[in-house]
């Protein structure tokens, strides 16, 4: 690509000082992408796009939401009567953040089906996970900005997870709550907290995206691009794909705020949090069941190790382990579309991840159908993801016969053409 | 974790009217005005059931996050809001020479609440504490339809083998059937100033309705931007579908 030159005096005066412009056209413009990419890669950017949205309407929200244990659920109640557009800005914001965990485990999926995170893409997929990881801490933290029932029980059981460690777990617990007790100092740090770590994540966008650009997308075929033959320059090719999808997801996200708005939300945390009244069942939000089901599962000690802190490390160690995906999937070819066996366990995969979200949904002790405890299931689930990621992907990337990916991307391009055609 | 929460939910004070153990049948879904993607408030509705609440409820439960203005958006002038606002005292003061006096509420005064806090709540009802309403059709499952319910669920009889304790009323659609609330309403226990004719049934569903708006007083601005905004989005998309094979017919 021949790198363009600019004739406004400005633009060159600011161009030789700071190369925005050039930079703008490298990145944005001519950017080569490879020309196979299907649907499930506008989940990126439409990741990006909610990430905005939750920021703006969050700053915005921050200008009347009052941190203080007596005014928070009012000030959040005065935020939907009385400020201008109040109503519209909370559900937004509040809708935005189930919409931008949907957005991102989609994406994280397809990373995972299409083989994204192989050579030479791991330290894209370890930012990914990084930012997955600070996204669950903002949403747990906003989730108790509004000081109901849930918000409250929330921070309670979530922070005294913590405690499960020996020796400096109470004094985690303490040092996290600033007292004795969630109370206000816990409410004040984590409003301050939710305020900054969605700048955190920003930044790691902006890194995720650095990696990004440096060996650009993988595709569908999970192939190398070979030429010019393979790719088209971003704009306007993926620019007008990209608006076309993000049209159809705010169909859906809009969809929610106008008509369904507290579809994703506990009824109990439209009640004031109160310290004396535990609510019958705590549930954290849909995106936060799979982990609460894991945590849940493990009732038993092992040798010296009380089940508790075993619950709390398989948790946070169902996140972390995706880390090693790259190096657990022993795998040379990337895309499951050439790999017979594991697009089938594949979808074993998200099938007992969606399980695991049911089972957090449901009290542990209750019964399906009569038959069998959430708990069982539950732990059944939890064996099988990491059995899954530990045992069955670098096993099956050794045994299974792949098979052979096509020589290049416009190759395939055309067989797929001449099919089209030989079938009409 | 798990023992920490269960040594709190043994704080749990008894009789909060919040006894859940036993599974309630699903309340039956109503034809609220206010349902589905069209469904406004009945204005005729939400004036009955706002006497239900001025003459029967606000006798216990507090409405604290109403304001008497709101009203307004509801179709009441500022004539009517004055008239509602008066019927309730609120406190107010220091005035000038430091003491606390009580006046007629104002338009601008919430709701004002029947108790001077939640203790004096507690002891006028027998240690029950009667919740505040305003996003109460929000903080049930089940919601408006739950609320109804229950408002119309006391049955003067327990079935045979369920004991209700002292003090409680049996209740078929409460968690636990056991409720602390005596039967609030009786066929005319207000005088409709319509004509409806107040049945127990109509008055709930009156001042459910009401309590819906109170629950959420822009659900009607929030319907109408949403069915513009919708559509607009479906054109825009389309559009940019279009556009998108446009752009796109040139590669293979």
């Amino acid at each position: 690509m021949t790198s363009p030159t600019w004739n406004n005096p400005v633009v060159k005066w600011i161009e030789y000082r700071l190369p925005v412009f050039s930079f703008t056209q490298e990145h944005l413009i001519d950017y080569p992408t490879p020309k196979n990419l299907n649907y499930w890669w506008n989940f990126g950017s439409l990741a990006g796009i909610t990430l905005t949205i939750m920021i703006v309407t969050g700053i915005v929200l921050a200008m009347h939401y009052t941190p203080h244990v007596d005014y928070a659920f009012e000030s959040v109640e005065r935020i939907m009567r009385d400020v201008n557009y109040g109503w519209l800005i909370r559900y937004v914001h509040m809708n935005g953040g189930s919409m931008f965990f949907a957005v991102v485990y989609i994406h994280i999926f397809r990373g995972l089906y299409y083989g994204s995170y192989k050579a030479p893409r791991e330290m894209l997929w370890i930012i990914g996970i990084i930012i997955l990881l600070t996204m669950m801490a903002t949403a747990f933290l906003g989730y108790v900005l509004p000081w109901g029932q849930m918000s409250f029980w929330a921070a309670t059981v979530i922070t005294n997870m913590f405690s499960a460690f020996p020796l400096i777990g109470e004094p985690i617990v303490s040092w996290l709550w600033g007292g004795f007790s969630v109370d206000n100092p816990t409410l004040n740090r984590f409003f301050s907290l939710h305020y900054l770590l969605p700048f955190v994540i920003f930044g790691l966008v902006f890194v995720h995206l650095w990696a990004l650009h440096v060996h650009h997308s993988n595709n569908p075929l999970g192939i190398d691009t070979k030429g010019p033959q393979d790719i088209l320059p971003f704009h306007p090719y993926y620019t007008i794909k990209d608006l076309f999808g993000l049209g159809v997801f705010m169909l859906v996200f809009l969809g929610f705020v106008f008509f369904a708005p507290n579809f994703f939300v506990e009824p109990d945390n439209y009640i004031k949090a109160n310290p004396m009244q535990t609510p019958t069942h705590i549930v954290p939000e849909w995106y936060l069941t799979p982990f609460y089901a894991i945590l849940r599962a493990i009732t038993f000690d092992i040798w010296f190790i009380p089940a508790k802190l075993i619950g709390v490390m398989a948790m946070f160690g169902s996140v972390l382990i995706l880390v090693l995906v790259p190096w657990l999937d022993t795998s040379k070819v990337r895309s499951a579309r050439y790999r017979p066996i594991y697009k089938q366990v594949y979808w074993f995969f998200v099938i007992d991840c969606i399980v695991l979200g049911w089972v957090g949904f449901n009290s542990p002790d209750a019964m399906f159908m009569g038959a069998v405890s959430f708990l069982r299931i539950g732990q059944v689930a939890t064996a099988y993801y990491f059995l899954h990621l530990l045992v069955v992907m670098p096993v099956l990337g050794k045994l299974e016969r792949p098979r052979s990916p096509p020589e290049s991307i416009s190759a395939a391009v055309t067989k797929e053409t001449d099919t089209v055609t030989e079938a009409a | 974790m798990r023992k920490f929460v269960l040594g709190a939910a043994l704080a749990l004070t008894l009789g909060a009217g919040t006894a859940f153990a036993a599974e309630a049948p699903k309340p039956p879904a109503q034809a609220w005005s206010f349902n589905g993607v069209f469904g406004t408030f009945d204005r005729a509705a939400l004036r009955r059931g706002l006497q239900v609440y001025t003459e029967v409820c606000a006798a216990c439960h507090s409405l604290g996050l109403v304001y008497y203005r709101h009203l307004q958006s509801i179709g009441f002038s500022e004539e009517e809001i004055k008239a509602v606002a008066r019927e309730f005292e609120v406190e107010d003061g220091p005035n000038d020479d430091g003491e606390m006096f009580t006046r007629p509420a104002k338009p601008t005064d919430p709701f004002a609440s029947p108790f001077p806090n939640d203790q004096a709540a507690r002891a006028a009802n027998a240690g029950a504490f009667p919740p505040d309403l305003s996003v109460m059709t929000k903080a049930r499952k089940g919601g408006e339809d739950y609320l109804h319910a229950v408002l119309v669920g006391y049955r003067d009889e327990a079935p045979a083998g369920v004991e209700v304790m002292e003090g409680l009323f049996f209740n078929e659609y409460f968690p636990g059937h056991q409720i602390a609330m005596p039967p609030p309403l009786a066929d005319d226990a207000v005088e409709y100033a319509d004509g409806t004719k107040a049945t127990v049934q109509q008055m709930s569903m009156d001042v459910t309705t009401f309590l819906a708006w109170a629950a959420e007083p822009t659900m009607e601005d929030r319907k109408r931007l949403g069915i513009k905004t919708l559509l607009f989005l479906l054109v825009l998309t389309a559009m940019l579908y279009a556009l998108k094979r446009k752009v796109w017919s040139d590669v293979h």
